[in-house]
């Protein structure tokens, strides 16, 4: 078995980082310039997080693999982030629903991070939790305001809600490597966060005039690297076309 | 720059119009409350519009390469880059509204082929090293027009440019640190390198605007300081700018007359295909197709989300009132 602390960290970046790449491609696109820009704004987050947590991963692993090293030279199966984050944008009012499920248990996360008994871990997730506050707050914000809307907003949200709740619940597995690094004050168990997620979902969907689907169906498999859906491979083929065509080339 | 053969309309005479071109004259800036010709509130709809949308459109070749950046600082860097872009167009189109324009008309305008962009980013990127060109070649061109803008006469456009122009100069050495990067790397960065610099000189040199021979509109915009330096002049900078930045990268300008004029000091160079231009100006060049369907989809594509959030916020003032009440 891997070590828990490396495979932690993978899980941390990995998620930041395909779900920044996903955000990333909407530049030029947005509904509106001011979305273009805010949506630029939490890709960058992201990915600066990503740089965090990739550094501290390789750190930990000791073979000498850099941040870009992880991104760029790891084939699918090593990746360990959540289905949710690499599911394809959509239109809008998908892109910021799935953004909502995971800021809301990222901020849930991050708020226990900042107590973490590994004082590198405690200092990335102190400068995380102020962006992904504002994440959060951004994203509920659009869902009230689409689901709310018109009737075709609400509609289409409505539609995004049910198409992308089943994947929320992996983000809240927990493994024997997650109950390690509860043992020793590390990191909270996955689990654990649950409750609060469920209650800000209820209470934003809720104001959104959104239902939440009545299943406690699960998708899995990402996390675990078991088994991701068949859009990370193809995110990574674009991602990581120039280190693999070019390899050692310096850029 | 970003604004190309901008119609200037004529003016008149009279009284007002001989105060106006006086305040002009003494280096007063004019408000959007003071009193201006016709003409020069039309010419400036015009030049801050097209310099506006070719923000916006700008954001597409660029865009292009954000999601193959080689590493995590080069697309944070980008990112960042291009993100500045949108928030150049922001500022410009509040520009423009001061001038009793709203954001939405002049979209519509863009859409529909009724304003233009500037010919530039009718080229495609196809390469990282495009990254690189964009950066040096494309900012460095807009530089040298955007830096004199500071002190058009217009006091909005004037305060954007000031805004705009400390982004671009940033925006140019990230452009040139990538192309460093690739010249001083491996023998297929190296011909990326100099293939991005084939392609970019002489659509970089079209950005000027034709030849101040051909130039129709500049007269009048010069004098009115909307435009402040002639299309050549400008040109010429750049290229003097330009030329010694490229050797020392070790890259070929794809010019065969190209030298150095001692009697001079400038850089003698050929004319860029005029007849190119045009053909882009007029829909023909490689990508116009692409960036304006690319953008009229984002705007019919976001139809629904504005009018959501219009209704929503339609709702939350009404739910206010009656909260109040």
């Amino acid at each position: 078995m891997r070590d828990p602390l490396f495979e932690f960290l993978l899980r941390q970046g990995d998620n930041t980082l395909i779900l920044s790449h996903r955000i990333s491609e909407w530049c030029g696109h947005a509904p509106v310039v001011e979305e273009d820009i805010a949506l630029a704004n939490i890709a960058l987050d992201l990915l600066g997080q990503t740089q965090m947590w990739l550094g501290l991963a390789g750190e930990v692993e000791g073979m000498g693999r850099s941040s870009d090293d992880l991104a760029m030279l790891r084939d699918a199966w090593d990746f360990r982030n959540a289905i949710l984050v690499e599911r394809p944008n959509g239109h809008f009012g998908q892109t910021m629903m799935r953004q909502f499920l995971f800021d809301a248990y990222h901020v849930e996360l991050l708020s226990e991070l900042v107590n973490s008994s590994d004082a590198r871990i405690a200092a990335i997730a102190a400068k995380s939790l102020k962006e992904v506050e504002y994440h959060v707050e951004r994203s509920a914000t659009t869902i009230i305001a689409l689901g709310d809307g018109t009737q075709e907003s609400h509609a289409r949200m409505q539609a995004a809600l049910d198409n992308q709740w089943t994947f929320a619940g992996e983000l809240f597995e927990t493994d024997a490597g997650d109950e390690t690094l509860n043992e020793t004050g590390i990191a909270p168990l996955p689990s654990s966060l649950r409750s609060r997620f469920d209650a800000r979902a209820k209470a934003i969907l809720g104001a959104a005039t959104l239902a939440i689907p009545e299943t406690s169906f699960a998708h899995s498999g990402g996390r675990s690297g078991k088994q991701h859906s068949e859009h990370l491979g193809h995110l990574l083929t674009q991602m990581q076309w120039l280190q693999r065509a070019y390899p050692g080339a310096t850029w | 720059m970003y604004a190309q053969m901008v119609k200037s309309e004529n003016t008149d005479s009279g009284p007002e119009f001989d105060a106006f071109q006086a305040r002009i004259d003494a280096g007063e800036r004019i408000e959007p409350k003071d009193w201006m010709p016709d003409g020069y509130h039309k010419t400036l709809i015009r030049q801050i519009s097209q310099h506006a949308h070719s923000e916006i459109v700008g954001q597409l070749p660029e865009g292009n390469w954000i999601t193959r950046a080689p590493t995590l600082e080069r697309k944070a860097i980008l990112l960042a880059k291009v993100q500045d872009e949108a928030g150049h167009g922001l500022y410009l189109y509040c520009a423009a509204e001061t001038l009793g324009v709203s954001r939405d008309e002049l979209t519509e305008m863009l859409l529909d082929g009724r304003m233009k962009y500037s010919s530039i980013f009718n080229y495609p990127t196809l390469t990282w090293a495009d990254m690189g060109a964009v950066g040096w070649l494309v900012d460095g061109a807009a530089i040298m027009n955007q830096v004199p803008l500071q002190r058009t006469s217009y006091g909005p456009y004037a305060r954007a440019m000031i805004r705009i122009c400390k982004e671009e100069s940033f925006h140019q050495r990230q452009g040139y640190d990538i192309m460093m990067k690739m010249a001083q790397g491996s023998i297929a960065q190296k011909r990326m390198a100099q293939d991005a610099l084939n392609r970019y000189w002489y659509p970089s040199l079209m950005m000027f605007g034709p030849s101040d021979k051909e130039s129709v509109h500049s007269t009048q915009s010069m004098k009115w300081r909307i435009k402040i330096n002639s299309n050549d002049e400008l040109r010429q900078k750049f290229v003097d700018q330009t030329v010694p930045q490229a050797e020392y990268l070790g890259l070929t300008v794809p010019d065969e007359k190209l030298h150095f004029n001692q009697e001079t000091g400038h850089y003698e160079f050929s004319e860029p295909d005029w007849n190119e231009f045009f053909e882009v100006l007029n829909g023909n060049g490689p990508c116009n197709t692409e960036r304006l369907s690319a953008r009229n989809k984002a705007w019919n594509d976001g139809e629904w989300v504005r009018e959501g959030m219009m209704e929503h916020a339609r709702k939350k003032a009404a739910n206010e009132k009656v909260a109040a009440e």
